[in-house]
């Protein structure tokens, strides 16, 4: 049977055979970046035709259906039309960082992609601090929102920007939390290790109610972070048009709606990982006869089967919720939010200690 | 003799920073939240807003100069266009104020069948704005669900009248034609859809919690405010002011038919949302009561083919969907009107935006200015 | 309150008033001096409590200009029409949008389409028409626009 593992060996030892050291690290690497990009491009393809689909379904009729096969490539048309229209500047724009916020938004959302597990043994970088560095990464991606709300000399894109600000600062607290609380139960920051320790069951399960409620809590806080409805105040079309992107066109705008997909492709893939095991099938404990027939479906499968869930019920969150208030945005953050979270860590840790769970 | 006006039209004069920290947008003429062409002045302190203020006229017609040139017949066709949600009613405003200065007397099947078309446009309108309030704060879906109701009422006009939008189906002394025979059983099949899906409108919108807290304390109007700013319809019976035309001054035959004035005392703009959605039950109600019950006979008077006013003046009051619509016919004695001016409910209802969402955040003006339900041709007549 | 009955309250507030046969509410004319004082009295006093302005506009007859307020009680549910003759020339009127907060709105439009002035009013700007519009009031009889009106 095929797995990513067995590719990727197998070309890493071609390429050893053929070249010396560095320059196998060196054409690994430039593979590795434009299946990262390629990745990128697909997702953002394949995100969009399935949030256009989902809503269509929620909302009763019919959706893309004129290009391709049941308009399967009617994303990868719209891609083809930004390609080719005019990236405009408005005058009076602060014209180095109206374009350089594009780009900063797509390179967090590339360099977030580094170390998830997409299946067993398939990782582009484990690096031991794996989910600090995401925590890390991730909050970059305000800069680049800020810096278009300023850059772009409008007042509409202003406001969305400084919503933005206020409200992915807040919420990182409790998505830093509620990771947290699955580290403390694994010991470890490094991906694969907390992949490996849910090998006999995931740790939603395992962790009892407090792991539900750090993954209840990691949804609403990356769902808010990657400004999705019903946190979506730094676009919240009706009422700032468009927010932060008001003034961006083509290309630029495009990659704006590139590295919103990808954020949320990363969000979900990072929550699968901590809380439904990434690539791990789903295993009970010590029953191997269940856990052999579970591996039977390939790891990449149940990665991707749980991170496409997860987004399914990201999307599910926007076409039914209306849009919160700023002030109430930030209450539900400051006043529920991180309560429960803080709460909720120390019942984890107390757990942990404890070894109360199995 | 005008007065110099003090249009904020380059918004980058305006000190963005500094001590004050006030500085304004322009909301529209092209703006999602404001359904059409209304464009709002807005003063901001950070999000909070200081001053609000609509400049009209984007899409002014001047229909009461036009109808000065146009037939008692013909001047109805153009008030369609007004309250475009509500064109039945206009076109039956007008034909009510022409049959009151005629004194034409009204056939019971024509009466019957007006009363049944008001109701429907009554429904139509209600869910095209349950589905845009919920847009505005953010909701997609309900819009997709309002609308498959509300096809079915435009497939209704559409057989009976030939259109969809404007209808143009009132006519002095009766209706323009009698109804489609489909027209029964295809109502009945509405009123079954709507029962089967009613419930859907409160699990979707009126329970959720987000929802409520952008409702709930918003936009608040007390009873004196809105007399005196003079809003009708579902924005006063929110604040607890009974001002339905149809039970005050009964017209056609609304006083024999059984139905509630729908009243919430909160003012807020959630009050306002129940107001229309238990309104549009009380419709269904007035709808069912008649369906089954269109008496047999003309559908129209018998009238001159020249109609002519005589010398005086005439005021007839509806109630739209938006509120308390006044027709005002001058007439000296010709065949055309000296003198219409439309009493359109959207225009009083639009000046107390001001005063209902000073001091609010920006989405605060998003969820107030939906309750109120503005159809900007009706402002700009 | 009946129409005979408002017509005895009404003349005992303005001995001035005369009044129009016809119609089915209380027409009554005034002279425009008198349109503040007497304007406070139909809403202030208990009897009359006229708190709804529900329609305020101006006909044009050519010679002259009449103001028609049409005035209703949410209390006592009786309606009346305030009629005020002004000079052509010079139309002049005190506001009342401090007294019914709609006429505010309702005034600016009288303003700019027949160009009354209503004194003290606290904002009177061009609503509808677009900034900087020179010439004629659209509503006045007289008003041509070749360009954009449509005789029959």
């Amino acid at each position: 049977m095929w797995s990513f593992s067995k590719i990727a060996n197998s070309i890493h030892e071609w390429l050893s055979q053929t070249f010396n050291a560095t320059w196998t690290t060196i054409i690994e690497m430039v593979i590795a970046g434009v299946a990262v990009i390629s990745l990128f491009a697909v997702l953002g393809l394949v995100l969009v035709i399935m949030e256009r689909k989902v809503s269509a379904w929620m909302q009763i009729r019919l959706g893309p259906n004129r290009v391709g096969p049941k308009g399967l490539l009617q994303s990868l048309a719209d891609t083809l039309k930004l390609l080719v229209k005019e990236g405009m500047t408005p005058n009076g724009a602060d014209k180095f960082l109206f374009n350089l916020a594009p780009y900063i938004a797509m390179i967090v959302a590339m360099l977030l992609l580094a170390p998830i597990a997409f299946a067993k043994d398939f990782q582009l970088w484990d690096l031991n601090i794996g989910v600090l560095y995401v925590s890390a990464i991730s909050s970059i991606s305000v800069i680049s929102i800020l810096m278009a709300g300023w850059a772009s000399n409008n007042k509409y894109s202003l406001l969305g920007a400084m919503r933005s600000g206020a409200q992915i600062v807040s919420y990182e607290l409790s998505a830093g939390l509620s990771v947290l609380s699955i580290v403390v139960l694994t010991g470890s920051l490094q991906l694969s290790e907390i992949v490996n320790s849910q090998a006999n069951g995931w740790w939603i399960f395992k962790g009892h109610i407090p792991a539900i409620i750090a993954f209840i809590t990691f949804i609403i806080a990356v769902t808010a972070e990657t400004n999705r409805a019903p946190f979506d105040l730094a676009e919240a079309e009706s009422e700032l048009t468009a927010g932060f992107h008001t003034e961006y066109s083509g290309m630029k705008f495009a990659l704006f709606f590139l590295a919103e997909y990808a954020n949320v492709f990363i969000v979900c893939a990072i929550g699968a990982t901590l809380f439904l095991g990434g690539w791990m099938p789903f295993h009970i404990g010590n029953w191997t006869g269940f856990n052999n027939i579970m591996d039977w479906i390939p790891s990449s499968i149940w990665f991707f089967g749980k991170t496409f869930f997860l987004i399914f019920l990201i999307m599910w969150f926007r076409w039914t919720f209306p849009r919160l208030r700023i002030d109430q945005l930030l209450n539900l953050e400051w006043k529920y939010l991180l309560p429960i979270s803080m709460i909720n860590i120390l019942l984890v840790t107390a757990m942990a200690i404890l070894k109360w769970h199995f | 003799m005008y007065r110099e006006t003090q249009i904020v039209s380059d918004v980058s004069k305006v000190p963005l920073e500094g001590g004050e920290g006030t500085f304004t947008i322009n909301v529209g003429p092209q703006h999602p939240a404001t359904h059409g062409v209304l464009h709002l002045v807005i003063t901001l302190n950070g999000e909070t807003i200081i001053n609000i203020e609509p400049h009209l006229g984007y899409i002014h017609r001047s229909i009461e100069k036009m109808c000065e040139s146009l037939t008692y017949r013909q001047f109805i066709y153009v008030t369609s266009r007004m309250d475009y949600l509500s064109a039945h009613i206009n076109n039956h405003a007008c034909a009510l104020c022409v049959e009151k200065g005629m004194q034409i007397e009204v056939p019971a099947r024509a009466q019957v069948i007006r009363v049944l078309m008001d109701e429907l446009t009554r429904i139509a309108s209600h869910e095209l704005w349950w589905g845009a309030m919920a847009m505005d704060v953010g909701a997609f879906t309900p819009f997709f669900h309002a609308f498959r109701e509300r096809e079915t009422i435009n497939d209704i006009m559409e057989e009976t009248c030939g259109a969809r939008l404007t209808m143009n189906y009132m006519v002095p002394g009766g209706v323009m034609h009698d109804i489609h025979p489909n027209f029964q059983k295809r109502v009945k099949d509405f009123l079954q859809l709507y029962k089967s899906k009613i419930h859907e409108y409160d699990e979707l919108v009126t329970g959720n919690i987000i929802f409520q807290n952008r409702m709930k304390g918003v936009g608040v109007l007390s009873a004196e405010d809105v007399i005196s700013y003079g809003c009708t319809g579902p924005v006063a019976r929110g604040s607890g002011v009974s001002c339905d035309i149809r039970k005050l001054y009964p017209y056609e035959i609304y006083d024999k038919l059984e139905f509630d004035e729908v009243l919430e005392t909160a003012g807020d703009s959630f009050a306002r949302y129940l107001v229309r959605l238990k309104e549009m039950n009380q419709s269904i109600r007035i709808v069912e009561q008649l369906i089954d019950n269109i008496p047999e006979g003309d559908f129209q008077a018998k009238t001159k083919a020249v109609l002519k006013l005589p010398k005086g003046e005439f005021y007839t009051r509806v109630e739209t969907a938006r509120g308390e619509l006044g027709v005002y016919i001058v007439s000296e004695g010709g065949t055309t009107p000296y003198r219409i001016k439309f009493r359109s409910p959207g225009f009083s209802n639009l000046s107390i935006l001001n005063h209902m969402v000073k001091g609010a955040k920006i989405g605060d003006l998003i969820a107030a200015m939906g309750t109120l339900d503005l159809v900007i041709p009706d402002i700009d007549r | 309150m009946t129409n005979e009955e408002l017509k005895t309250k009404i003349t005992e507030l303005l001995p001035t008033a005369t009044y129009e046969e016809g119609g089915e509410w209380l027409n009554i004319n005034i002279e425009p001096a008198d349109w503040l004082f007497f304007a406070q009295q139909l809403r202030n006093d208990s009897s009359l409590y006229f708190d709804y302005l529900f329609c305020l506009t101006c006909i044009d007859w050519k010679t002259h200009l009449t103001m028609v307020y049409h005035l209703s009680s949410t209390k006592h549910r009786h309606n009346i029409v305030v009629k005020a003759k002004l000079d052509r020339n010079k139309p002049e009127i005190e506001t009342v949008s401090h007294i019914w907060r709609t006429a505010d709105f309702h005034e600016r439009e009288v303003y700019e389409m027949f160009g009354v002035n209503f004194l003290n009013h606290p904002d009177l700007r061009l609503l509808i028409l677009p900034d900087g519009w020179e010439g004629k009031n659209p509503l006045r009889k007289d008003f041509e626009d070749p360009v954009n009106m449509i005789k029959l």
